[in-house]
């Protein structure tokens, strides 16, 4: 069985203090409540770009991909 | 470059050939479970990726991560809940690593492997999915009345099941993939609607295609609430509007069999990364998007996405709407200087009751062609 109900789990990583100060001047009046909420964005940010560049090409087998052509010609697509 | 698949790779669990064959006789020997028209479109929608990276039924641990979080445990973009509910009777004697065939009309349509059976609280999956435990929002009444035990783990699908009447438009993921190439389009934007169109429907998809190489129109079909517009009409009207308004190379139509949910800003981004694997490459967002009722901000939907920096589609943010008599055309607030003299207000509202009583709604509405078209049918609604 599952789990009971809780809230999000977090971990902690470090980061120098004059970045952290760095950061938190720069979120002042922004809607970045604190310095982790802007860190857990960026970090998603330039995660999602570092995965797409790792990523393969469309899974399609040429023979699938005739499939689908001969499929949407029927059905007046192309 | 149509849009990367959600989580990477787009999901494929339709089982084909041989292997086929052997499941189908497995199944007739595995314990059966019954579903739902709702869960037969999520079972098809997992199957053909349109709910990539899922592979199944959310297990315990991507169910509360999805609720808490709006993210599966692997810290992907998820926000709805995508769950199998269960009564113990139902379930029997199936354990947690067990094959179970599910069905529809008594005929087994996928085979799923029970990672996890759990139990759930709903007014918290309520309060988490749809901010509110009123009973009288539609996703909320649906969700008091679902099962006691959600079941999760992978599935693949044996038979091909289908929302009757539409099959000459249900493409699938791979195959909007497969066409946007053939036509060379590498910007796409997709429309999500559950409406018949009206001007300003049309004015938002010509302003987001002006910028874009490709549109995608993609009317939901599947369980609506009552009042809402039937499927048939939907897209008979899209038919109409399309043959006499768009040009044909810069447009397809299709419709995505999936229940509406009214979750509001949630939802709103479920419906991004959904057309996400559809190959768009840009989602225009509604002003109260998916909402129903007073239960959301009408800017809610918009301000959700600023959470999701990796969600790999763009929203795109289009304000509303309207005719101005002076500036002779559909504007909006930022582009007309007129005052509300000038200015007609398009109200899905007003439209829905002149339709009611049979009055064909004006042309700084709808147009002609479309209001005939749904005129003709007898009762336009959901009852
Ligand atoms: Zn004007």
């Amino acid at each position: 069985m599952g789990s009971r109900s809780r809230k999000s789990k977090y971990t902690t990583v470090s980061i120098p203090v004059t970045l952290y100060n760095r950061i938190k001047k720069l979120i002042e009046g922004t809607g970045f409540a604190n310095v982790s909420q802007f860190v857990i964005y960026v970090l998603r940010e330039v995660v999602v770009e570092y995965e797409r560049a790792k990523e393969a090409e469309e899974p399609f087998s040429e023979e699938e991909r005739e499939r689908i052509i001969e499929k949407l010609r029927r059905l007046g697509y192309i | 470059m149509v849009s990367r698949p959600h989580g990477g790779r787009l999901v494929n669990r339709v089982v084909s050939g041989r292997r086929r064959e052997a499941l189908l006789a497995e199944a007739r020997e595995l314990h059966k479970i019954e579903v739902s028209m709702d869960i037969a479109s999520d079972i098809r929608n997992i199957a053909y990726g349109a709910y990539s990276p899922l592979t199944g039924f959310l297990t315990s641990d991507d169910y509360e991560h999805v609720l808490h979080d709006m993210r599966l445990s692997d810290d992907t973009p998820w926000t709805i809940p995508i769950v199998l509910d269960v009564s113990r009777e139902e379930l029997g004697d199936v354990r947690e690593g067990d094959d179970v065939a599910l069905t529809l009309g008594g005929e087994a349509i996928a085979i799923m492997r029970v990672e996890d059976i759990y139990g759930w609280d709903k007014e918290e999956h309520a309060r988490s999915v749809y901010k509110t435990k009123d009973p009288a929002h539609p996703g909320v009444r649906k969700t008091y009345g679902m099962k006691e035990l959600l079941i999760g783990g992978p599935l693949d699908l044996i038979k091909e099941v289908s929302y009757a009447g539409f099959e000459k438009y249900s493409l699938n993921p791979a195959e909007t993939r497969v066409l946007f190439k053939e036509k060379g389009w590498k910007t796409i934007v997709a429309f999500q609607t559950r409406n018949v169109p009206h001007l300003g429907h049309e004015y938002v998809q010509k302003a987001a295609l002006t910028f874009v190489d490709g549109l995608l129109i993609h009317p939901l079909v599947g369980w609506k609430k009552r009042g809402d517009y039937r499927d048939e009409v939907i897209v008979a009207a899209y038919e109409a509007l399309i043959k006499h308004y768009y040009p044909r190379d810069s447009v397809v139509f299709s419709v995505l069999w999936m229940q509406m949910r009214y979750a509001g800003p949630r939802e709103a981004v479920h419906h991004a990364i959904v057309r996400k694997n559809f190959g768009c490459t840009h989602f225009i967002v509604g002003r109260d998007h998916a909402g129903v009722g007073n239960y959301y901000g009408p800017y809610e939907a918009w301000d959700i996405f600023s959470e999701f920096p990796d969600l790999g589609i763009t929203p795109l943010f289009i304000r509303e709407s309207f005719y101005c008599r002076k500036c002779g055309g559909m504007v909006n607030a930022k582009i007309c200087p007129h005052g509300d003299e000038y200015r007609v207000r398009i109200s899905g509202t007003k439209i829905r009751q002149m339709i009611m009583a049979g009055k064909k709604p004006p042309e700084t509405m709808m147009r002609p062609e479309v209001a005939e078209v749904v005129l003709r049918f007898k009762n336009p609604f959901v009852e």
